[in-house]
């Protein structure tokens, strides 16, 4: 197993929690830089993941073994850069389309959610039995 | 030989470019799609057969022998799940070339569809193969990269929603997916499965409990295991029919084939995983429940879906030879069930021009061809006893009664509940689509897909793709001897995990 400095986990503990975070958020914009800096937090995992020492340049006849850096974590982390960087495109053109379709980036509500606060605002507004009707034959239809 | 494993995988990344390239003769794409995907069907049946006689194909890419280099493994699961996967991809390409004929002639062409769907199958084709964590990885982002396109194409309102949620969704679970495979690599020094298998033994128990906890979220996430499947009904019913056909028979399956594979082959663990078994039992009632709740055709069946991943969770966390056998049966039969159910959803909304229950009916009277094509795979998923579901789901109840602890009594409780619920949710499919009295189609919902709904305008190609895979289901049924004794065998292989070690790190045919 390898160890990691106690600075990058640090580092990357902030990465991920401020990635989360913005995911949390109900702007698009923020979600897909959560998605971003997460992205990052990854790749940097990925990293040390080879052991937190920097080594020589992986290629033989430069250095002894035992001096050079793992090349295997930073093969995986530039094909997973690569991957994040495209993805990160394709997301930032559907939330431009988004925002052209509906007018704002605002991540809506899911269908159930909806339902229910329809049922809700009926039941205020025609009182309780009348509501409840409308639950059972929205439930059995 | 082994050059066999790597076709279904290159030939359709080679064929997308030609695709790509012949973008405005659409006759060509059509031509070039079908004979690409029949290849690999062959090639598929192949694999399945050089397997099931010799044991594992494997092919060690660029020649670097494992577990440096990458390995493509075809062994008894993979090439049987290929092989029925890719029958899938082939009757639902048919269905949406008589889809797209009917919408809007032979001439045109989409440019980007024929490309991007024989990139989907190269994908899942690798996620099957790959012996390697983080070559699975990729293949699930090729995979998930053209299924973000697939579901967004034709942007309208609603589908920038739904494509929106899927993509955030699956791309936070690939975030973890790379996380997890840079604490597998910090605690182990190797991401190739077979070699995997053999380090964390050696791991202490602490670790090698959170690795395989990461890897259940992770592919939990593309399984849609509750409680993580709440994007799934959000996000595949607003794609179109044959869309949502193939992400519902494919995606989930490939993401439960995933977990099975690293799990089983990675850790060590007794018989019986009760969280597993907890697990199923959630999603198999949740997904039911959730199911009876719906008024849209196309939610009610993804509801459905994710009640099924369930029985799927059942055997694994069963973890004997007769659990994996049924849950190999169980993909294969819901693999070609799921696009079945989804195809003739397709096919009902263009005679009624609507998804929602409540408005439609009488439609046995105008269409029984349709009307015989959703019940045989709507009584098969409920598993009603002649058809495919019948022989998986007993499999899968023998197993857990057979467990004998109370987690199994519980679980398998559970799944014959879901069977009748499902069986309760697909009847009012039956009587609020087929029966009662003809209702007036509705006018167009959506005006702006360029689209024509409610005209009962279906091709024969839609009509002869959609039975084509009502046949697989039967053809699932019929075969039930040879195919549940094909996949005994690749459950016993899967738990002992010697015959795909020993293929993949020594002595095996190198490419």
């Amino acid at each position: 197993m390898t160890t990691v400095n106690l600075t990058m986990a640090v580092v990357l503990g902030g990465l991920y929690a401020a990635g989360f975070y913005l995911l949390l958020q109900r702007s698009l914009m923020r979600v897909l830089l959560g998605i971003v800096v997460l992205g990052h937090g990854a790749n940097l995992l990925l990293q040390l993941a080879g052991g937190a020492r920097a080594g020589r340049p992986p290629m033989l006849g430069e250095s002894p073994l035992s001096e050079m850096s793992d090349p295997f974590p930073q093969a995986m982390a530039l094909t997973a850069i690569v991957i994040t960087f495209a993805l990160t495109t394709f997301l930032l053109a559907l939330a431009y389309r988004g925002w052209v379709l509906l007018g704002h980036d605002e991540v809506q509500d899911d269908v159930e959610d909806r339902r229910i606060r329809r049922l809700e605002s009926r039941l205020a507004e025609e009182g309780v039995e009348e509501a409840e009707r409308e639950l059972e034959s929205e439930a059995t239809r | 030989m082994s050059v066999l494993v790597a076709v279904p995988v290159l030939l359709p990344l080679g064929a997308a470019g030609l695709s790509m390239a012949f973008g405005r003769f659409a006759d060509i794409q059509r031509w070039l799609g079908l004979l690409v995907l029949g290849v690999i069907v062959v090639d598929a049946a192949v694999l399945l057969h050089v397997a099931d006689v010799h044991g594992p194909v494997v092919l060690h890419l660029g020649g670097w022998r494992a577990p440096v280099g990458i390995a493509l493994v075809a062994d008894r699961l993979a090439a049987l799940l290929l092989l029925v996967s890719v029958i899938v991809m082939f009757s639902v390409l048919l269905y949406s070339i008589g889809q797209r004929i009917t919408d809007y002639g032979r001439g045109t062409a989409s440019t980007t569809f024929h490309p991007i769907y024989l990139v989907l199958c190269a994908g899942v084709s690798l996620a099957y193969l790959t012996g390697d964590l983080f070559n699975l990885f990729v293949a699930f982002e090729i995979m998930l990269a053209s299924s973000y396109v697939l579901i967004t194409r034709r942007t309208t309102a609603n589908r920038v929603r739904a494509g929106m949620t899927y993509t955030i969704v699956s791309l936070s679970s690939s975030v973890l997916f790379l996380t997890l495979i840079g604490l597998v690599y910090a605690a182990t020094g190797t991401v190739n499965l077979a070699d995997l298998a053999e380090r964390t033994d050696q791991l202490p128990p602490g670790p090698a409990t959170a690795l395989a906890l990461l890897m259940v979220i992770v592919f939990g996430v593309k399984s849609a295991m509750v409680p993580l499947h709440f994007w799934l009904p959000d996000s595949y019913p607003n794609a179109p029919a044959p869309i949502t056909a193939i992400f519902a028979a494919l995606l989930t399956k490939v993401g439960i084939y995933a977990m099975i594979r690293t799990q089983i082959l990675v850790f060590e663990r007794e018989p019986s995983w009760p969280l597993m078994l907890m697990f199923a039992l959630a999603t198999m009632l949740v997904g039911a429940l959730g199911a009876l709740a719906q008024n849209d055709l196309n939610r009610l069946l993804s509801f459905l879906l994710v009640s099924h991943i369930g029985f799927m969770l059942f055997g694994l966390g069963v973890y004997d030879v007769a659990g994996l056998t049924g849950v190999i049966l169980y993909i294969v039969h819901h693999i070609t069930v799921q696009a079945t159910l989804f195809l003739v959803s397709g096919l009902v909304t263009r005679y009624t021009g609507t998804v929602a229950l409540s408005r439609m009916g009488g439609l046995a009277g105008i269409s029984p061809l349709v009307a015989v094509l959703f019940a045989v795979p709507a009584l098969s998923l409920a598993g009603v006893p002649p058809f495919s579901g019948f022989v998986a789901k007993l499999a899968l109840l023998r197993s857990g009664i057979e467990l004998g602890t109370s987690w199994g009594y519980a679980v398998t409780a559970g799944a014959v509940l879901t069977s009748l619920l499902t069986l309760y949710a697909v009847a009012r499919v039956w009587t609020r689509v087929f029966w009662g009295k003809r209702r007036e189609p509705e006018g167009d919902p959506d005006h702006s897909d360029e689209l024509v709904v409610g005209t009962g305008d279906t091709s024969q190609g839609m009509v002869y793709a959609t039975g084509v895979l009502v046949g697989a289901t039967v053809l699932v049924a019929v075969l039930a001897g040879p195919l549940s004794a094909v996949s005994e065998r690749a459950a016993i292989d899967l738990l002992s995990g010697q015959a795909y070690r020993s293929a993949v790190l020594g002595g095996g045919s190198g490419g």
